[in-house]
């Protein structure tokens, strides 16, 4: 009883201070939704509107037919004439166009006899991604009018292919992304703040107050985190409230089974937010410690950008070590695909032994240094 | 006054050398952040999970199948025996792409009739999505055409990354996020940390005067960034083998225009935060997140809609991407760059300008 009274006047005490640091509030619940609805509209992984220049050195019906078949698309726009090979390298070295495309003289010969003319694609590709899918589409518009204008040669059978996507079927980038921008503004709300709250204690030696006082270690750590734990529960709604009104995504499956996942996730982080706050003393370091340790790794290995099955092995190791891993996997299955417990109950698992490891490890330090 | 202004540098140096974590920092997280982003932030599209449930059982099925696996992009991840099961593969994860090979596939191939295939794919992750899908259309579409020569075969020839790697592109990048990671956030909490913990005051009444202050302040980062950028230079090498085409005097002098700009957001931010841990907040999030994710490091500028396009014509950090990225990948040098410079000349004087300003009024 005396001990729910000691966690109580924690929680007041830091209920408070949030409230009366108008800053932190603001970081913790207003920013975060902010920097969702900016993300939500800049992010996007869509290549449209590829600009190509074309150096027509056949300049016959044909290959304006050709340079149609393009143009038509709504995947490219029409950069400029190119004259000369000059003219050709600086449109590319300047990046006014990412792709050049040159159709070499007799082309509509060639194709008239029968034969395959060749034509030249040059692609800007010091943007990887983009280059890719742009030669994707590149390859799929010229496939196009091969196919139509060949002749001569035995009528293959057609395969009529249905392609179907489910779970996001538009493609848009916004949808997968929202996931992960959840981990990452959680990420920030639960470890950093945890860290940085009770290593600034320490720095300003208000944690020998509290040590003096009958509030022992696991009461302090119970009455620090839980505050943080209701913020960061608010700004889950908030956020998924935004991303319903601003981007239409909803929720498919159970909400019941992504809030106690959520929970799960914010227990392993708290865990690792007290560690980081029993390791370093001053704010700063706190800081960039659980940036490099967190921040960072959520936004580079857990597949929120970048897939996790393209790393070499010893990153996917680090990889497997991250909880945000694991709620991300959760949030996109939850979120987008609506399954149930069935479909993630091994991460759920992780989750579960991360949260106990992270939050038995922080309160075991915490008593110690204290002690 | 220079005097003056090397006896505060001189302080500055030491604490940097007795921080011991700031030593890490500043040594250890650029080279070791250039490793993980190289072997880690890479967008390719290969050995996408496939589901496949045949039920064909012929010669041309076991083909196509076979056309999808020798191709590179698909391993081969569950057989299905129902519908129900490509469902949940996609549920589960196992499979990104799922292929249905419809009864007597082979037979309709082989007596010219034509036949029809389901492809789906899981389009969670939307990116690798629409990429699975072109290279599966292109396999189903080169099988289909076999035999018969098309009219036009392109030629595609990717300049300045023949590779195609997503490495060539990033690790340049992360150069330009750790200057501004470092000056942004170490010049705003060098300054708040002063102000919190009382120094500030024993400065002010020093007869050191507000701008002797600032540049006493400012010059130890501006060296300690450019140690930084040597650093990442060096372990790109080493690592990656990715050397700047470029000058690469140029590319430190470029270095040096870039601070300007981000050294005085973090004098901005020292202004406006009142202690350590706002100063972070606001460093972070109102100028390093944002400007992050909208000056094209990962997201290509071109395809944010039209009303946020021209605020990135703000940002220092978007102009200084495409110099690193010039200089690296395709060697520029002035006579591509000079507009960028020019830009970022021009940010960075102003937002110096108007720190050193506010930073004043503020002291005095």
């Amino acid at each position: 009883m005396q001990r729910l009274v000691r966690i109580k006047a924690i929680i007041k005490k830091e209920f408070r201070q949030i409230s009366r640091d108008i800053g932190t509030l603001g970081t913790l619940v207003i920013l975060p939704l902010a920097l969702l609805v900016l993300f939500g509209y800049a992010i996007s992984l869509d290549v449209k509107e590829i600009r190509v220049a074309v150096w027509d050195l056949d300049g016959t019906d044909l290959s304006r037919e050709y340079q149609r078949g393009f143009f038509n698309s709504s995947y490219f726009t029409f950069q400029s004439v190119i004259r000369s090979s000059q003219d050709r390298d600086e449109a590319l070295a300047e990046g006014m166009a990412l792709a050049v495309l040159t159709i070499p003289p007799g082309f509509a010969r060639a194709i008239d006899r029968g034969e395959t003319a060749t034509v030249q694609f040059l692609v800007d590709a010091s943007n990887s991604t983009t280059a890719s899918t742009a030669i994707g589409y590149l390859n799929g518009a010229d496939l196009a009018f091969s196919l139509a204008h060949a002749r001569g040669h035995a009528v293959a059978p057609k395969i009529d292919l249905r392609p179907r996507v489910v779970f996001n079927q538009e493609l848009k980038s916004v949808n997968s992304l929202i996931p992960g921008l959840i981990v990452l503004i959680l990420t920030l709300a639960a470890v950093v703040s945890t860290a940085l709250t009770l290593v600034r204690e320490k720095e300003h030696g208000t944690r020998e107050q509290l040590s003096v006082s009958p509030i022992t270690p696991l009461e302090l750590v119970i009455g620090k985190t839980l505050p943080y734990l209701m913020v960061a529960l608010v700004s889950t709604t908030l956020i998924l409230s935004a991303s319903w009104l601003f981007f239409g995504v909803t929720v498919k499956g159970s909400l019941v089974l992504l809030y106690l996942t959520t929970i799960l996730f914010l227990f392993a982080s708290l865990g690792i937010g007290i560690l980081i706050s029993s390791i370093v003393s001053t704010q700063q370091a706190a800081f960039m410690i659980s940036a490099i340790l967190t921040v960072l790794p959520t936004f580079i290995l857990t597949g929120f950008v970048f897939p996790i099955r393209n790393m070499p092995p010893i990153i996917q190791v680090i990889s497997a070590v991250l909880p945000a891993r694991y709620y991300l996997a959760i949030l996109r299955t939850i979120i987008l695909k609506g399954a149930g417990i069935s479909s993630i109950y091994r991460e759920i698992l992780v989750l579960s032994g991360f949260a106990v490891l992270m939050l038995g490890l922080g309160t075991f330090r915490v008593s110690r240094t204290r002690s | 006054m220079w005097n003056r202004i090397i006896t505060l540098i001189r302080k500055e140096f030491q604490q940097i050398r007795r921080d011991r974590r700031m030593r890490v920092m500043v040594l250890v997280a650029p080279v070791l952040q250039i490793i993980l982003l190289g072997y880690a932030a890479n967008m390719d599209v290969f050995q996408v999970p496939l589901g496949v449930y045949d039920l064909d059982h012929g010669t041309q099925s076991r083909e196509l199948v076979d056309q999808f696996l020798n191709s590179g992009y698909f391993v081969l991840a569950a057989q299905a025996r129902s519908f129900d099961d490509l469902d949940r593969f996609f549920m589960d994860g196992t499979t990104e792409v799922n292929l249905a090979i419809p009864r007597n596939f082979s037979r309709d191939i082989d007596s010219g009739k034509g036949a029809s295939l389901q492809l789906s794919a899981d389009g969670a992750v939307s990116s690798s999505a629409t990429i699975a899908l072109s290279y599966a259309s292109t396999i189903v579409a080169s099988y289909g055409s076999s035999g018969r020569a098309g009219a036009t075969a392109p030629e595609i020839r990717a300049w300045y990354n023949p590779e195609l790697k997503t490495r060539l592109f990033m690790v340049p990048g992360v150069l330009a996020l750790l200057l501004m990671m470092f000056t942004l956030i170490f010049t705003s909490l060098s300054v708040v940390k002063e102000k919190e913990m009382g120094t500030i005051e024993q400065l002010i009444v020093t007869p050191l005067k507000s701008t002797e202050l600032i540049i006493g302040k400012l010059i130890p980062f501006v060296l300690v960034s450019l140690v930084m950028a040597v650093l990442v230079i060096i372990a790109a090498t080493l690592v990656f083998g990715i050397f700047p085409r470029g000058s690469i005097v140029l590319l430190l002098l470029l270095c040096l225009v870039f601070i300007l700009s981000t050294l005085g957001l973090g004098l901005f931010v020292s202004t406006i935060a009142a202690n350590q841990q706002q100063a972070m907040f606001f460093s972070i999030f109102f100028f390093m997140f944002p400007m992050t994710i909208l000056s094209g490091f990962v997201f290509p500028i071109e395809n944010m809609p039209a009303w946020i396009q021209p605020i990135t014509y703000l940002l220092p950090l978007r102009y200084f991407f495409v110099i690193v990225r010039g200089i690296y990948l395709k060697g520029d040098g002035m006579r591509q760059l000079w507009p960028q410079v020019l830009a970022l000349l021009a940010i960075g004087i102003t937002v110096i300008s108007v720190s050193m300003l506010r930073f004043k009024k503020r002291l005095d």
